[in-house]
């Protein structure tokens, strides 16, 4: 115990009980799921430990286990991009051709009930845009959530998952117009 | 001239999803402008991309004030595994 005042001392005894929930909280906010970060926080703990003789105490003990998570989190991102996903998503525009970045016809989208407006502070609205975001593919999910509803600055998205801002908005784009377009399914015109 | 600021659909709705964060740049609003006086169909995209907005928001606030913890349980079992790897 009476190590923890020692700057350039780990100890890992405390680590569980004094960062385990900061280090929860940070990963969920950016992953969204609770397993996915309880795996994080524990892969976390196991590489401090690993290199526990590597912290030279210049910075606290939490700032060194965050940036090791951080490590853990673009890990993740760059797994969840190489996977699967790129098939999943369903384009609102043309592709190629002549009609290059035009709507395509079964996707334009159409007017709204005008009920809505009353409905808006529902607790079913909710959950229908919960399962509309779990049906993005994951990274567009991952970059939606941390943009929109973390409401993260674009500039720390783009450092902390190693992407350009033009990337960034290409993936908002298309996880709201397929938002938009599952909303409009599921709740607007039912 | 006005060649300039054609864009697509595609690009004019970038530009609309862009501007619900407060980030589209003066020159890009002109442009998303200029398409929406030739193009029903996203100016339609516009106006519900704001409606979206607003739910978004709200879930945002919803998501604020919730603080995650781990359970006990599991910070037991992190607690061993960490001990048996000491």
């Amino acid at each position: 115990m009476n190590q923890t005042n020692k700057s350039n001392t780990l100890s890992p005894n405390n680590w569980v009980d004094a960062y385990a929930d900061y280090l929860f909280n940070y990963a969920v906010a950016r992953v969204n799921d609770s397993n996915i970060a309880k795996d994080l926080v524990q892969e976390t703990f196991f590489a401090g430990l690993k290199s526990a003789k590597n912290f030279q105490g210049k910075s606290t003990e939490r700032t060194w286990l965050v940036s090791i998570l951080k490590r853990k989190v673009i890990d993740h991102y760059r797994k969840i991009n190489s996977n699967k996903g790129q098939a999943e998503v369903r384009m609102n525009f043309y592709e190629n051709g002549e009609n290059e970045g035009d709507w395509i016809e079964e996707r334009v989208p159409q007017s709204w009930d005008n009920e809505i407006d009353k409905n808006i502070e529902n607790i079913e609205l909710k959950s229908q845009l919960d399962s509309c975001i779990d049906k993005l593919p994951e990274k567009y999910a991952m970059v939606f959530r941390m943009k929109t509803i973390q409401e993260f600055e674009t500039e720390e998205i783009c450092k902390e998952l190693n992407i350009t801002p033009s990337n960034l908005w290409v993936i908002i784009h298309r996880a709201r117009t397929q938002l938009r377009s599952c909303m409009e399914k599921n709740w607007f015109n039912k | 001239m006005f060649k300039k600021f054609k864009l697509t659909c595609n690009e004019a709705t970038t530009i609309c999803d862009k501007a619900q964060y407060g980030e589209a740049s003066f020159y890009e609003k002109i442009q998303l402008n200029w398409h929406l006086i030739i193009c029903k169909i996203c100016a339609m995209y516009t106006k519900q991309n704001s409606k979206m907005s607003d739910i978004f928001k709200m879930k945002a606030a919803n998501c604020k004030s919730e603080k995650k913890c781990l359970s006990n349980q599991d910070k037991d079992i992190l607690k061993e595994q960490l001990h048996q790897l000491e």
